[in-house]
């Protein structure tokens, strides 16, 4: 398959002029989505890596978009920061870029928010070789299209990123887990809505099927044991407390459950549509952040069985299509048309 | 048939205001230095006439403004010379507020504050929260991407908006987004925030609703310098708390707030507000560690509310700001500017030097947790040169924010008012790849235009 590797700004743009049609790659995490169809050149990114800026005390960093996220954790880490919302996929090697380009957010975005809310700024490559940015690198900006938030999601249908800023939290000082088994998924769902509803400032909030509820708590190590027994009571039970949770959620972020299965979606989930995909053979599977976000692993029969219920879907390993449906033609075909004239780049 | 004789078939008597008289009131928004006067203002009272509206427009080659309120600070929804003006407010109904799912449907003529008014009883709110909020329309904050105190913490308008069904500028209604939090594929409502009009016109908008905090802790504590009150936001930050709110007020501010509101404020050279929010047992922790945080600050008297009443007092004098300096000076001008939190105290110093070279008074009064200042310039229209000197002066300020790395605005939009500024803050690349956009959506350039992307767009 042919290739082409690119590690600055320079050499993604001349690859973008040099070949009709690409197919940006970062960490590989998601292959149903870096992976070149017929006529598509590689545009591997993984060498395109660093962080440019990171001033802790502005909340604010700006990184490469090959950048391993593991990478930028850990620097952030290192002074008690974190990405709030808590991108997937770390483990295995995704990246900045694939993430925005994904869209993907994981289960402690219940507490602050999705990628789209700690996005800043980008600098990408257009369709045409062109440099544009969007965005800025302050926590607060009304200035100009915001091109940034146009890349969330994209699967790289406007350019390619070279460059993004995101904002920052400090990370919790102690963390606790909370997880209960319910006798149904109604009496887990009645439970899960009631939670939604209250000012707990959860971490995170997973239905884990048939009915078992995660609940994270994030605080000061002085307060976290009077908001656990809180929780508890509002409750009514006892549950099971992990002390030590950091390993547990590490792995439900990296979509561990998922291994083994042929295909892994990405579901965008609400209350009232729960019922209605526990009544879909989807395989192994967890609700995070308040049931509004499914990760699934998939046969082939779950993914049809999505489709022709006209639930909208992303793959992120191992199919033809991987965004269902495709994006409404009315305005987006307008903004491709702008960005990417010459149909370089995916959903073209 | 004509334009306006199509209109007249749209909408009855009333609704259709073409006389002199009528136009008056919608000639400017709140940035009353630019006025122009539109051909037609129509009342629009529900999305099928919106589309019909925008649909003759596009037929006839009539630009077009939506506004609402007419709060915007930036020129935003000034109407175009000739143009059409489709004034939103009467579409003002919330179409449904859903507790279970956290979410509201509205129309684009909704007043902010009616949305957290009526989510109330479930314990919900809606977070963003300019000050414009008991005026301020649902619509209007779409297309500026408002914010207000609370940005560090809970972000601006895009983070809040799930879906939105828009008109664009060819007449084609469009639905970006969905009811959810998440979505897949590309996050086009959340790009349409924010465009300023530029786009489109916002029919129907469906807004994220969060669960009300269930404790404050509320803290005033004055300085002998703005620079110290600057260096304690830092200080905060740097221990590891994340209010929900950061704001400073300098003297002048403080004074114009006192003369106005009677706040019973300190008498300082900087006030700095702090406000925690969250579960009751977590901000109990987090406020032993600020009051540790403040006292080592070097604050020269602190006030913590003990009572709702008090914290509405901290927060009476700090809303009143704005409105108040009007007391100290017959006109003013007000910028937002956004720089890096760290570079706070070097834009104040900064400020205060062009103040004095310029020889007009500059009040601030800024939202510090997230390095967004309101510097207000003070000047008398009626002084030959004065408004002209303002502007200079005001515009300096933007281009030293642009020069800490920081933006021209962090939500009052560029809008007729700081369009010439965007190529300090974006290079040719940037603004031709907007200019691009707003092109493939709208050809004829009828939405909005002369507003955000500099002139030469247009030429």
């Amino acid at each position: 398959m042919p290739e082409v590797r690119a590690s600055s700004l320079e050499e993604v743009q001349n690859a973008v002029r040099a070949h009709p049609r690409l197919r940006p790659k970062g960490g590989g995490s998601k292959p149903a989505l870096s992976t070149p169809k017929e006529g598509e050149v590689l545009l591997d990114l993984s060498g395109l890596r660093g962080i440019l800026e990171y001033t802790p005390e502005e909340f604010v960093f700006t990184a490469y978009a090959g950048t391993p996220l593991m990478e930028i954790e850990a620097a952030l880490r290192a002074h008690g920061q974190y990405l709030p919302f808590h991108p997937p996929l770390v483990g295995q090697g995704a990246t900045l870029g694939g993430t925005v380009a994904a869209g993907l957010s994981g289960p402690m975005r219940e507490r602050f928010g999705g990628l789209r809310d700690f996005i800043l700024g980008v600098r990408f490559v257009d369709g045409e070789g062109r440099l544009v940015r969007g965005g800025g690198k302050v926590v607060k900006n009304a200035a100009g299209f915001p091109f940034h938030r146009l890349m969330v999601g994209s699967l790289g249908a406007f350019g390619v990123m070279v460059e993004l800023s995101f904002k920052v939290f400090p990370y919790p000082r102690a963390t606790r887990t909370l997880r209960t088994g319910y006798g149904t998924l109604e009496e887990a769902l009645s439970a899960l809505e009631r939670l939604r509803g209250l000012p707990l400032d959860l971490l995170a909030l997973d239905l884990i099927p048939p009915a078992t509820l995660e609940i994270r708590l994030g605080g000061f190590p002085g307060s976290l044991e009077g908001r656990l027994r809180r929780l508890q009571e509002l409750l009514g039970r006892e549950g099971e407390v992990l002390l030590e949770d950091e390993a547990h959620w590490e792995g439900v972020r990296d979509l561990s459950f998922l291994e083994g299965s042929p295909i892994w979606a990405k579901v965008p989930s609400r209350l009232d549509l729960i019922p209605i995909l526990e009544g879909l053979p989807l395989g192994p599977r967890r609700y995070m952040a308040g049931g509004e976000l499914l990760y699934a692993g998939l046969e082939p029969e779950g993914l049809h069985a999505l489709r022709r219920a006209g639930i909208p879907h992303l793959v992120l390993k191992g199919a033809e299509e991987a965004l269902f449906p495709p994006p409404p033609e009315a305005f987006f075909r307008k903004v491709k048309q702008a960005l990417d004239p010459r149909g370089r780049f995916p959903l073209g | 048939m004509g334009f306006l004789q199509e209109l007249k078939a749209l909408f009855p008597p009333g609704r259709l205001l073409t006389r002199e008289a009528e136009l008056a009131p919608y000639e400017s928004d709140a940035l009353t230095a630019y006025r122009r006067r539109p051909l037609a203002v129509v009342l629009p009272e529900r999305k099928e006439e919106v589309v019909e509206a925008v649909r003759l427009c596009h037929r006839y080659g009539v630009p077009f403004v939506a506004r609402g309120s007419g709060t915007s600070l930036s020129g935003g929804s000034l109407p175009v010379e000739g143009g059409l003006v489709l004034a939103l407010n009467r579409m003002n109904r919330i179409l449904r507020l859903d507790p279970k799912a956290r979410i509201a449907v509205v129309e684009p003529g909704v007043v902010n504050l009616e949305v957290s008014r009526q989510a109330a009883p479930f314990g919900l709110y809606y977070a963003p929260d300019p000050s414009s909020q008991p005026v301020s329309t649902l619509g209007g904050n779409v297309a500026f991407n408002s914010g207000g105190a609370h940005c560090l913490k809970y972000g601006m308008t895009a983070g809040h908006v799930l879906a939105l069904e828009v008109v664009t500028p060819q007449g084609e209604v469009v639905r970006l987004g969905g009811e959810g939090l998440e979505g897949a594929g590309p996050d086009l409502h959340g790009f349409f925030v924010g465009t300023e009009g530029l786009l489109g016109v916002a029919l129907e908008i469906t807004l994220r609703l969060l669960p009300k905090p269930e404790a404050y802790h509320t803290l005033l504590a004055a300085y002998g310098s703005l620079e110290a009150a600057g260096n304690a936001v830092s200080q905060v930050i740097r221990s590891g708390l994340l209010p929900g709110a950061m704001e400073i007020m300098d003297r002048l501010a403080i004074e114009a707030a006192e003369a106005a509101v009677k706040a019973g404020y300190p008498q300082a050279e900087a006030l700095l507000i702090v406000e925690l929010e969250g579960p009751k047992e977590e901000v109990a922790e987090e406020a032993k560690l600020l009051s540790e945080v403040i006292r080592e600050s070097g604050a020269l008297e602190v006030r913590i509310a003990q009572s709702e009443a008090e914290r509405q007092a901290i927060w009476k004098g700090r809303k009143a700001a704005f409105s108040a300096v009007g007391r100290l000076s017959p006109d003013y001008l007000v910028q937002d500017g956004v720089v890096p939190r760290s570079r706070l105290a070097e834009a104040l110093r900064e400020i205060g030097r062009l103040s004095q070279a310029f020889g007009l008074r500059v009040a601030n009064v800024f939202h510090a947790g997230d390095g967004n200042l309101h510097p207000l310039v003070l000047y008398d229209g009626k002084k030959p040169g004065e408004l002209e000197r303002a502007e200079a002066l005001a515009g300096e300020i933007l281009r030293l924010c642009v020069r800490l790395g920081g933006s021209l605005t962090g939500e009052h939009g560029i809008g007729v008012e700081k369009k010439g500024y965007m190529p300090e803050m974006f290079a040719p690349g940037d603004l031709e790849a907007m200019e691009r956009v707003k092109e493939a959506l709208d050809p004829q350039g009828l939405a909005n235009r002369g507003k955000v992307l500099p002139e030469e767009v247009y030429a």
